[in-house]
């Protein structure tokens, strides 16, 4: 069989996805052995121009971690779509935002004063703001242009598949790669990498009785490791989100973010926490559900910590 | 905005709410064509995604009506409503939205004057508000 050609790209993304790949480990060269890699810009030289001049289809798979923030992302995505066989949106930010779309609760022009202006280790008295365009003596300089929202990879090119995770975990990044070079991959549109069941469903902690009286941060209290966090009062996510991680959050006694992405049917993780957490208030009068409701610190950015880019309420830049 | 005559979706409980805006009508009580009406079986089935939707396709306004507390056709229903729609409002102040959008009230069967004055008052304030502002960004696949 011939070599499959793979790409890898970081849009607005930390890193970690890139990460989560090489931690397969070994197993890395085995994927070497299957595949030539043509541009994997945290792990090897690659240069744009290389990919313009291919033709279309040359990639067999593209995997794209990180969001749309700029227009270097979204450029870098159309390219990789038009050279690309099979899109694959990789990890949450590209799935669904991540934690670059939590900038979608707040204004563009918010965003950028923040970060230039505000934050403690800046010192720009002047109040420099980056420009698309600027006359030096040397020539002019360019820079990619600071989006007013989040997008994610669907939302500006055709994606064939999704793979949810903060990042993907190895074990399932190594079971996509297996269905690629296999050829055995689900319907167009699917979501590999992760199951159709909830976290709970595979949460091996002893779950009674969802009653909760107040919540807690997670620094406010040293949880009991056998039983549901959420019964003790941790905003855990796993009612409405994907199972498929092993776990990997409640083994270390944290509740679950909800990374993985919402359940299939669900279009809105947040909607349905709000929900789910609804439901196990123990209290009753509207001020007692009012005192309860004061102990949720952040409950928007708790609740659409990985999917602001997909919310059906769409932010501040609405 | 002169001229605006707000959207707003109505979801009514079966047995008590959507009873009493029956009464409202044969009573033959006035009250503004604004309100859409869709009957669920209790309030305590409105779910927030419900809400989110209808702002997001094109309502101004989300009313959510059930039986007074105790008295829900299936116990504590409407003890989900009360927990859940205060958690969803400050959701909706985080996002930005104009938390008077979306009105809870609790309205029995035998309360049809009740349901026109809260219909009257909600379409006031919405419409004070204005129209309710969405982008015009289309998601583009089928995510999850
Ligand atoms: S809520 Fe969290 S801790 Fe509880 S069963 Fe679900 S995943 Fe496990
Ligand atoms: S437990 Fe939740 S947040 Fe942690 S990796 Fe799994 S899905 Fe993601
Ligand atoms: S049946 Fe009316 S609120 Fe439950």
């Amino acid at each position: 069989m011939a070599k499959l050609n793979l790409a890898l790209y970081w849009a607005s993304s930390c890193g970690g996805c890139d990460v989560a790949v090489l931690d397969v480990n070994e197993k890395i060269l085995d994927i070497a052995a299957v595949a030539d890699i043509v541009l994997w810009p945290v792990a090897v030289d690659g240069k744009y121009a290389d990919i313009e001049a291919m033709e279309p289809g040359t990639i067999d798979v593209c995997l794209f971690n990180g969001a749309v923030r700029n227009s270097e992302n979204e450029h870098i995505a159309m390219l990789l779509r038009e050279k690309s066989k099979v899109m694959v949106a990789f990890g949450s930010c590209a799935v669904s935002g991540g934690i670059p779309a939590l900038a979608n609760f707040k204004e563009r022009d918010e965003v950028l004063k923040r970060v230039f202006m505000e934050t403690p280790s800046t010192v720009n008295p002047e109040g420099v703001l980056p420009l698309t365009r600027c006359e030096v003596p040397e020539g002019t300089l360019s820079l990619p242009e600071f989006y007013k929202y989040v997008h994610c990879l669907d939302q500006v090119v055709e994606v064939d598949y999704y793979v949810p995770g903060c990042p993907p975990t190895p074990q399932r990044i190594w079971d996509v790669v297996q269905a690629i070079v296999s050829g055995n991959l689900p319907p167009r549109g699917a979501t590999v990498g992760a199951t159709e069941k909830s976290l709970c469903d595979e949460c091996k902690r002893i779950k009674q009785n969802k009653k909760v009286k107040r919540f807690y941060r997670v620094h406010e209290i040293i949880p009991d490791p056998e039983r549901c966090l959420l019964e003790q009062g941790l905003l855990c996510m796993g009612p409405v989100t994907r199972g498929g991680c092993g776990a990997q959050c409640i083994s270390a006694n944290m509740p679950c973010r909800g990374c993985y992405g919402p359940l299939p049917g669900v279009i809105d993780q947040g909607a349905k926490y709000i929900s789910s957490i609804g439901s196990i208030m123990d209290v009753q009068s509207p001020e007692e559900v009012e005192s309860l409701l004061e102990t949720i610190a952040d409950p928007a950015g708790t609740f659409y910590r990985f999917g602001m880019s997909t919310a059906l309420l769409r932010g501040a830049n609405r | 905005m002169e001229n605006f005559e707000p959207k707003i979706i109505g979801f009514l409980c079966n047995w008590c709410s959507y009873a009493g805006a029956d009464l409202a009508g044969v009573g033959r009580m006035q009250y503004p064509s604004n309100l859409r009406v869709i009957r669920v079986m209790c309030s305590g089935r409105v779910d927030p995604t419900f809400v989110f939707k209808a702002l997001s396709e094109g309502a101004d306004g989300v009313l959510i009506a059930g039986c007074h507390p105790g008295d829900c056709h299936y116990t504590d229903g409407n003890y989900n409503t009360l927990k859940r729609i205060p958690l969803m409002l400050k959701v909706l102040e985080q996002f930005g939205v104009e938390k008077e959008r979306v009105r809870m009230e609790w309205i029995s069967a035998a309360e049809g004057s009740i349901f026109a004055g809260v219909v009257k008052e909600f379409t006031e304030t919405v419409r004070k508000l204005g129209p309710y502002k969405r982008n015009g960004l289309e998601r583009g696949g089928k995510v999850g």
